[in-house]
Order: C-alpha cells, then structure tokens, then sequence
C-alpha cells in the first residue's frame, strides 16, 4: 500500500484529500487507480501530471516501477523555457 | 534494447574538451538559415492586423475592400480558422490567442490576416480591413484585476483550489498551495520575523531573432512549414490540431533559431501562416516585427509577492511562507504555481507554506521564459533572507549556509531531494574571493540563490555509419546553445573516435520520431542519454559484424578504443578492426550499421546556483553599474564546458537586465508603450563586466555521464542578487523591480525623508 | 510602385539591383540579392544585427535605403572572409564559442571589423563601447570580447 501525497489543486479532484492509500507497482496502475477513485482526476491526468518517487520526478515514463513503501507525491505537470 | 541510465563514474577521453561547434563556420560567414531565411517558389508575404485596444467586442470585421485589391490573394478572420478542439479548452485558448474570436483580449491581439504578392501590397491590404470594435473596460495590473470589481478577462473561468467551489466568473484562475509543518507554530518560536512585499515587472525573453516562418498548404492536404521553434515537434503536433490537418502530412522543420528563451515553445502565428496557404493555395512567409513580437508573444509574469520569514536568534529558520499573485496574460495558465512551488526550494524549512494566485489580466498571454516563475519569487524570498539575517547579526551567506536544503530535505513543493548541490554552491560562494574583494565608495555587495527543476522527457535518436566509418548523429531537440557539439563529443566519447569524425544534424519531423521541445534545460541531458544509449546498439552491431568478419564468437569481441578486438589466446593472430574498417565491409556483413533510441528521459535532477554580485549605486542620480559578477552553479557533469559557461553567463545577464532595467510599461488606455529596443532596454556590452563562472560537477544519478540540465538555473538568483547589492549600496531596501534610476532615487529620498522627520 | 536601378559594389563584385525608392538596404540585399547573412532583429537600429558597411563606415542596413547604395562599396558578412581563410575575427568566434544561437553574430562581426580596422589595439572598454550597439541576448558579451581581444592580437601580427 502506497500513501500518495496530493499537491497544489490536485486535492481539488480528490474530494479535498491531502493524500490517499493506494495499491500499485508502477506510476500507470496509480494513476488508473485513483481515476477509478476519483473520476474527476481524469481531466487533471489529461492535462498532465508528475509523480514524485522518492524525490524524483518523473512525467512521462508511466511504466516506471513503484519501490514498496516509496514516497509518493502526485505534482501538476510543469513546464520549462 | 534495454539500457540502464544510472550513473557510473569513468575517465573521459573527449567529454570536458572544448573544440569547435559543428554550426560555427555557418554563423560566422551569414550562411546559417534562420527562420526568415527561407525561400519558396511563388511565395506570398504574409501580414497580421492587430487590434489597438486591450480589450473590446468586435463587432464585425469587413475585409471586402481588402479582398478586392490587386495582388492580395488570402484574407482570414477566425472565421477562417474554425473551433475543431472538440471541447479542449487549452487547445482552444492557443486557437484564440493565434486569432481572436469575438473579443479582443490585448493590445496587439491579431483579428485578421492577408497574403499579398509583396510587402506594400499587403500592407495596403491591412489598412483596407475595417474592424467595428466596442470597447470595453480592461485591467493590466495585477493586483487590480483581482479585485471583485475588475473587468473579467475570461468570462468561462472559475476559480479552481477554493472551497467553496465559486459560480462566478473571476481573473483568478487557480489558487495553489504548498508547504509542510505549522507555520504559525513556527512563528511563535521565531525571534525575529520580517514580513515584505515585493513587486517585479513584466519582462520578454528578447531573444534576437523575430518569430518567423514559411508555411505551405495544397488541396490535398499535405504541408509543410520552415520555422523558428523550440521544439517542431510540438509544433506540428498543435498546427495539425488546430487545422484540421493529418500529423503526418505536415512536415516541420526547424530553422536556425535565433534564441527561444522559452518564447518558442509555443505557437503565435505559425498557424494563421498555414491557413493563409491553405487559403491562397501558395507558400506564405510571415516574420513579425519586433513591435509584434513585444506586443503579442510570449513576455513573462509581472508579479506582486508577500513573504515572511522568521528566524531564530541562532539562525534557524523556524517558519517562512509566500504569498504569489503572478498575472499570465489573457489566458489561464500554472505560472503563480510554479513561483509557489519553487519559492523555497534551496532551504530545509520545518514550516512552510505558499500560496500561488494565478491572475488573468489584458495583457499578451504569458509563456515560459527560462527558469519561468522560478526568478520573480526568489527575488521576494532571497530579499526577505538577506533583511532575517541582518536582523539576526549574521553574514547572508552564513545564515544561507545554515539553513540550505541538502540531501534527504523534505522540498517546499513537497518530495525529498536526492543528492543535491545548493551546498556547495553555497560554500563555494563562501570561499570565492570575490567574496573578499574590497568594495569602494557607493558599492554594495549581495549574494542570492537559486532553484530550477529540470525536465527530460521523449527523446529520440539515430546514429548512422558511414562507409568511410564516419557518424551521422541525428537528433530531434533543437539545438539553442550548442547542444550540437555536446552531443557529438557523447557520441564520439561512446565510440572510442574522434569528435571530428561525428556530424550532428537536427532532423525535421518527417525523418525521426517524436522529440519533446528543448525547453526545462532537457537538451544535452535528454538526447545526450538517447546518444549514449544508440552509440551502445551500435556497438554491439560492430561487435556482432567483426565476429562474422573473424568467424569467431561474438562473446570474444570487445569493442576499445574505437575498434573491435578479439579477446582469447586464441584468437592472438587477429588485428584489431576499426570503425573505418567495419564499416568498409559493411555492405557484404549485413548492410548499413545504424544505432537508434528512443527514450523517456525523466530524473533529470534539480539544480542550483549561488550569485555574488557588486553594484555602483550613484546616490545623486539612481544610476547603477554592475561592477563584478560571480556565477556558480551545478552542472552535473559539463560536456562542451564553453557553452555551460555560456548558459551560466547569458542566464546571469538576463537576469541583470531584468533586475535593472527591462519592463514593460503599460498606459491608462492599456496599450504597450514601449515594443521596441529603444525603450525596452536590454543590457548591452558597455553596460557590463567579464561574467566569472564556477562549474560543479555533482553527478547526477540518473544519467550515464551525470548530466544535469544547465540552461535555465542561471536566471534565478539575479534579480534578488542585484536587488540585495542595490540595498547594500545605497542604504535602502529595494522590493520592486526593475530597479531602474527613477525607481531606486525614489527609494533613496524617501528614507532620507524619514530619517529627517525622525 | 516606383522601383529604381541601383548600380553598387559588394563585397568587392560591382552589383546591379532593383528596388523601390522607400525600400531599406537590408530588405535589397536580402530579398533581391539572397544576401541573407544580414539580419533584421527590429528594423529600428536598435539591435545591430543587420550591421554592414557603406564605403567603410557602419551603418544599419535597415536605417539605409536601397537607393542610398547607388555608386557606393558595401560589405556584407559574406564577403567578411578572404576566399576559404577566415578573417581572425570570425577564426576566433568560433575558438571561443562567442556565439551561441548566432542570429546577431554577424553584426557583432562587422562591428568588431570596423573597430579592428580602426584600432588594432583595443582596451577591454574600447571593445566594449565598440560593439554597445550590437545586442546579443544569450552570451552576456563575455566570450564575444574575449573573442575580438584574441582576434585583435592575430590582426596585429599581419
């Protein structure tokens, strides 16, 4: 089980929760998870999003693999120059 | 093939040399193709018609008279580039921002467009288009707009991260918040709280070179577009999109770019150049001005930011938050975000908290400008740090030390950092002697630092040999700083040959696969990786085709120093076979030798930078002069080291125009009164010293070589470097930027006034 | 439409041109003689970037008319090399990487070759008020003075 810390306007979509268990081994089960949790999340995947494991962040690898007892942190997706 | 990114620590042969860029005899003898340098047969001249007010209906545009006169061939409306974004708002904004759509939302908003045989046609063209504005009530600033009776800039947007969840049209369009801990617990504990607020203005990425392109269209639905662009990908992507077209049938290729800076990460008039095509049925170029380009592309956030810090006598920081309203133009976007989640990125704080207002405004929509959002709140941050310490009785660079983040600190924006290089930079700082060079009369001396993310993202390349054994490396990020010579000296390092030997090309969208932008620092890091890992494929290649060529295992073939060697007492007798060789007998071994990646290149590490800078304040007139200006940061690792001091010192430079000179400077009737380089003034030779460099080399852990993105960090800590040796020099707290004479004289009187008055 | 015909020398070739009588230099050059090596930054001679020379002197080929050109020498940056030997200007740009997009690099090389020409011995601040109505945004100017110090000292070598 993985505690996702939910940043910034995520908590929006996800009822106000600043975090959530969730069961999953790679960045594509989370995020399929909590869509199926939480639907308005899906808008929010859409536009895109990061995911924090550990300290690293990751945007686009969706395949990468969850460590067990990772800390998560799901981030808005940003952007650079 | 699967390869591992972790960093291994090896001897360089090539890497950290610094030979010539492979582009370099192009750009010094005029021959480099830029964006307006392109031709095509039977071209047109493409014009846009921009509306003058900040913010109006319109009620009807005539573009008869136009349309009739000799020579134009295309006239388009929005009603020429019909809504096919099937409910994407963020498609839609760019559609809108590319050609308005019943409102004007700023001055120098296009509303029509024409492609004429030639200039003075077209020009004719536009001043024969009548357009029936209404105007109405507009807002440019900031903290006006978010007041509850500011005109509404966007009537669709909702405020997004407020409970509870508003009916009601506002110019906020999203609240962030960030942090950890109790901060009013954390201030209670504090002795000494200091509490600011700063203001900075808005400012353009400046690059050089004018936005610019040659689209071209035909009925059959294929196309094919010239341009300068951060990233040809996207561009195609989004033009595609926007025109209804197939991603395939359109083919990008990216000019010679004249700088980016983040400005051309995104479309402004690349699709109204397609439509004007698809409309004439014949190439259009279209180049902006640079009045154009001043009043509708991509300048950054003009902000207005609170911050408090407190502090124990010690030097802890006990609780430290910020308060962020950043305006992005016309239309909604992250910027305040961002600003909200770097603010204290480079410090271990057990409480903290920001909170990021993203304003919209009548203003040109807002894009990324190096490090965006990153450099606005660390001058408010940095400022607040330098006025704790003093009030504490510690030196900055002490109090800085002592709180910096380091390797297991919990970021203000949330995850914990890896192994991370604020502290060296930081004691490097310390032990620079620019820190203890003498100061003279007027001088002041301030130190800041700074934060930046770093992007990787989908990355693709090629790596040919040729029948002579020489390298075509093709890759897909534009090259803006010299990505080129980076990547030939992976390449040739990865080979075992010589940089000579490897010609690096930037491909167009029809020869490669999708390649993000080179934007978040990504280039050398992400397709370096990408290099690294098509020179491995490569090899093993080679290895398999000197086994055939030996008729031995490929288990006993090695690949050294740029050949094949066969290992075993057994196979003593045989001579190494090279690259030249290999390749020589290549067509009777199996065909051409050819490497290719592709990857999703994330983890591209974060980075840090310490400035030290000293300024001349002229107390009689507010006139400043940079005096002496250290730049260190962290690079990971630095492949060509003169283009990593490049970034560092262009970065620093940006960032003193900023901090002293560049605004943009609106009236009361909301029009830009200054879109030209005479009066947006960029710093030019005479106004500066040498930039003095430090590189650090904190390998990164998720890169072959330790790469770490090195483009934007630079920009970070100036204006807050600046504005602390600005304070330091003249006595008095600067907190709004830029500090130009006017500004910083009115800062000098007034406290004179004050200590008069007693 | 009014257009004229100009009769020039560039970079040393005589050269026959037509243009109209409000049309700038730097659009003549470009767009009528594929000389596209001068660039339009601003079109207010702001920038620099379309620096070429009339007759020895530095102007902003888009402050010039075309006409303006009738009976004069002009050079461009195409005509900066001497056949495949670089001038030292342009050898020691690239030495040291005193370009990063290029886009204003060939202003800062006219500029800096009517400072040479002029004075083959220039001091850190002679350089840099020389080349102060050149703009380049991504270098800082660091590399590019360093460039034409180098360049300066193979000029007075020859």
């Amino acid at each position: 089980m993985l505690e996702v810390s939910l940043t910034g306007s995520l908590q929006d979509s996800a009822d106000g929760l600043a975090s959530i268990s969730i069961d999953a081994r790679t960045i594509r089960e989370l995020l399929r998870k909590i869509v199926e949790r939480y639907p308005r999340m899906q808008g929010r995947v859409d536009e895109g999003v990061a995911v924090s494991i550990n300290g690293e962040i990751f945007r686009d690898n969706w395949g990468e693999e969850i460590p067990e007892g990772a800390e998560i942190y799901l981030l808005p997706r940003i952007r650079g120059g | 093939m699967a390869h591992d990114p972790s960093y291994t620590n090896q001897e360089f042969k090539v890497i950290g040399t610094r030979p010539p860029r492979p582009d370099g005899l192009d750009k010094v003898t005029g021959r480099a193709k830029f964006g307006a340098d392109a031709f095509a047969p039977g071209q047109l001249v493409g014009l846009i018609l921009r509306s003058p007010h900040p913010h109006a209906q319109i009620r009807k545009i005539d573009t008869s008279k136009a349309e009739k006169l000799q020579g134009v061939k295309a006239v388009i409306t929005s009603a020429d580039m019909p809504d096919l974004t099937n409910g994407n708002r963020n498609m839609l904004d760019i559609l809108e921002n590319c050609m308005a759509r019943g409102r004007a939302l700023y001055d120098g908003h296009a509303v029509a467009a024409v492609a004429a045989i030639d200039m003075p046609t077209a020009r004719k063209a536009l001043k024969l288009i009548k357009v029936g504005y209404e105007i109405l009530p507009h807002v440019t600033d900031v903290d006006e707009a978010m007041k509850p009776d500011a005109p509404i800039v966007q009537p669709y947007v909702r405020t997004t991260g407020v409970e509870p969840k508003p009916k009601k049209a506002s110019n906020v369009s999203q609240v962030t918040q960030f942090g950890h801990g109790d901060v009013e617990a954390g201030f209670k504990e504090a002795d000494v709280i200091i509490e600011k607020s700063y203001k900075t203005e808005q400012t353009h990425q400046g690059y050089i070179e004018p936005h610019a392109c040659l689209a071209s269209v035909g009925p059959d639905g294929q196309g094919e577009l010239w341009v300068t662009t951060q990233g040809h990908f996207a561009f195609r992507e989004v033009c595609a999109k926007l025109l209804g077209m197939e991603v395939a049938k359109l083919k990008v290729t990216a000019s010679e770019i004249g700088g980016g800076f983040g400005g051309k990460t995104h479309v402004w008039m690349e699709p109204v150049a397609l439509a004007l095509s698809r409309k004439a049925n014949r190439p259009v170029k279209l180049v902006m001005s640079r009045e154009e380009v001043f009043r509708s592309t991509g300048p950054t956030c003009s902000t207005s930011v609170d911050v408090k810090i407190g502090a124990k006598k010690d030097g802890t920081i006990t609780a430290a938050t910020a308060t962020l309203r950043y305006q992005n133009g016309a239309f909604p976007a992250i910027w305040a975000m961002l600003g909200a989640m770097t603010s204290y990125a480079c410090y271990n704080l057990k409480n903290v908290k920001t909170v990021g207002y993203d304003v919209l405004v009548n203003r040109p929509k807002v894009t990324a400008y190096r490090a965006p959002s990153a450099p606005m709140a660390a001058f408010a941050v940095e400022s607040t740090i330098d006025q704790v310490a003093e009030a504490i009785g510690m030196s900055p660079i002490d109090f800085r030390i002592k709180n910096a983040a380091k390797e297991g600190t919990r970021a203000s924006y949330g995850p914990k950092y890896g192994p991370i290089g604020i502290g060296p930079t930081l004691e490097a700082a310390k032990n620079h002697p620019h820190m203890r060079a003498r100061l003279g009369k007027n001088q002041g001396r301030g130190m800041a630092c700074g934060f930046w993310f770093n992007f990787g993202g989908q990355t693709c390349t090629d790596l040919n040999i040729g029948v002579d054994g020489t390298v075509t490396l093709t890759v897909g990020t534009v090259d803006v700083g010299g990505s080129r010579a980076s990547l030939s000296l992976i390449a040739a390092e990865e080979l075992g040959i010589a940089y000579e030997r490897v010609k690096c090309n930037i491909a167009d969208t029809g020869s490669l696969g999708h390649n993000d932008m080179t934007e978040g620092s990504r280039g050398t890091f992400s397709s370096g990786m990408a290099t690294i890992f098509a020179a491995r494929d490569v090899i093993e290649v080679l290895r398999e085709r000197a086994a055939k060529t030996w008729e031995i295992p490929v288990e006993d073939v090695v690949w050294e120093g740029g050949q094949a060697v066969a290992k075993g007492k057994a196979h003593g007798n045989l001579t190494p076979l090279t690259l030249s060789d290999l390749a020589a007998a290549s067509p009777n071994s199996g065909g051409p030798i050819a490497g290719h990646n592709e990857v999703v290149a994330d983890g591209a590490g974060v980075s840090f930078a310490s400035h030290i800078c000293d300024i001349e304040v002229d107390p009689e007139t507010g006139a400043t002069k940079v005096i002496r200006y250290t730049v260190i940061q962290d690079a990971g690792k630095a492949i060509h080291p003169d283009y990593v001091e490049g970034q560092f010192q262009g970065g620093a430079v940006q960032g003193i125009g900023w901090a002293l000179n560049e605004e943009y400077v609106y009236g009361e009737d909301g029009r830009l009164q200054n879109p030209g380089f005479l009066d947006y003034r960029i710093p030019v030779c005479s106004d500066l010293p040498y930039i003095d460099t430090q590189i650090l080399e904190i390998p990164n852990p998720n890169h072959p070589y330790g790469i770490r993105g090195v483009g934007e960090t630079s920009i970070v800590p100036p204006l807050a470097a600046i504005g602390n040796a600005v304070s330091n020099a003249a006595g008095v707290r600067m907190t709004h930027v830029p500090m130009s004479p006017p500004r910083i004289l009115k800062a000098i009187k007034s406290e004179q006034a004050e200590l008069a008055a007693g | 439409m009014s257009a004229v015909l100009v009769t020039t020398t560039i970079n040393g070739d005589r050269t026959e041109f037509v243009c109209e009588t409000d049309e700038t230099l730097l659009d003549a050059l470009r767009n009528r003689l594929g000389l596209t090596g001068s660039k339009e930054g601003c079109g207010t001679g702001d920038c620099g970037a379309c620096s070429v020379t009339v007759d020895g002197r530095l102007v902003c080929s888009c402050l010039v008319l075309g006409v303006e050109a009738e009976g004069c020498e002009v050079n461009t940056i195409e005509g900066m090399a001497d056949g495949d030997v670089l001038h030292p200007l342009q050898a020691k740009f690239i030495e040291h990487a005193a370009l990063q997009c290029g886009i204003c690099t060939p202003g800062f090389l006219m500029a800096a070759k009517v400072l040479l020409d002029k004075n083959p011995n220039p001091s850190e601040v002679e350089i840099r008020f020389a080349l102060a109505g050149n703009l380049c945004r991504c270098t800082g100017y660091d590399k590019i003075v360093r460039a034409v110090k180098a360049a300066a000292k193979e000029v007075r070598k020859r």
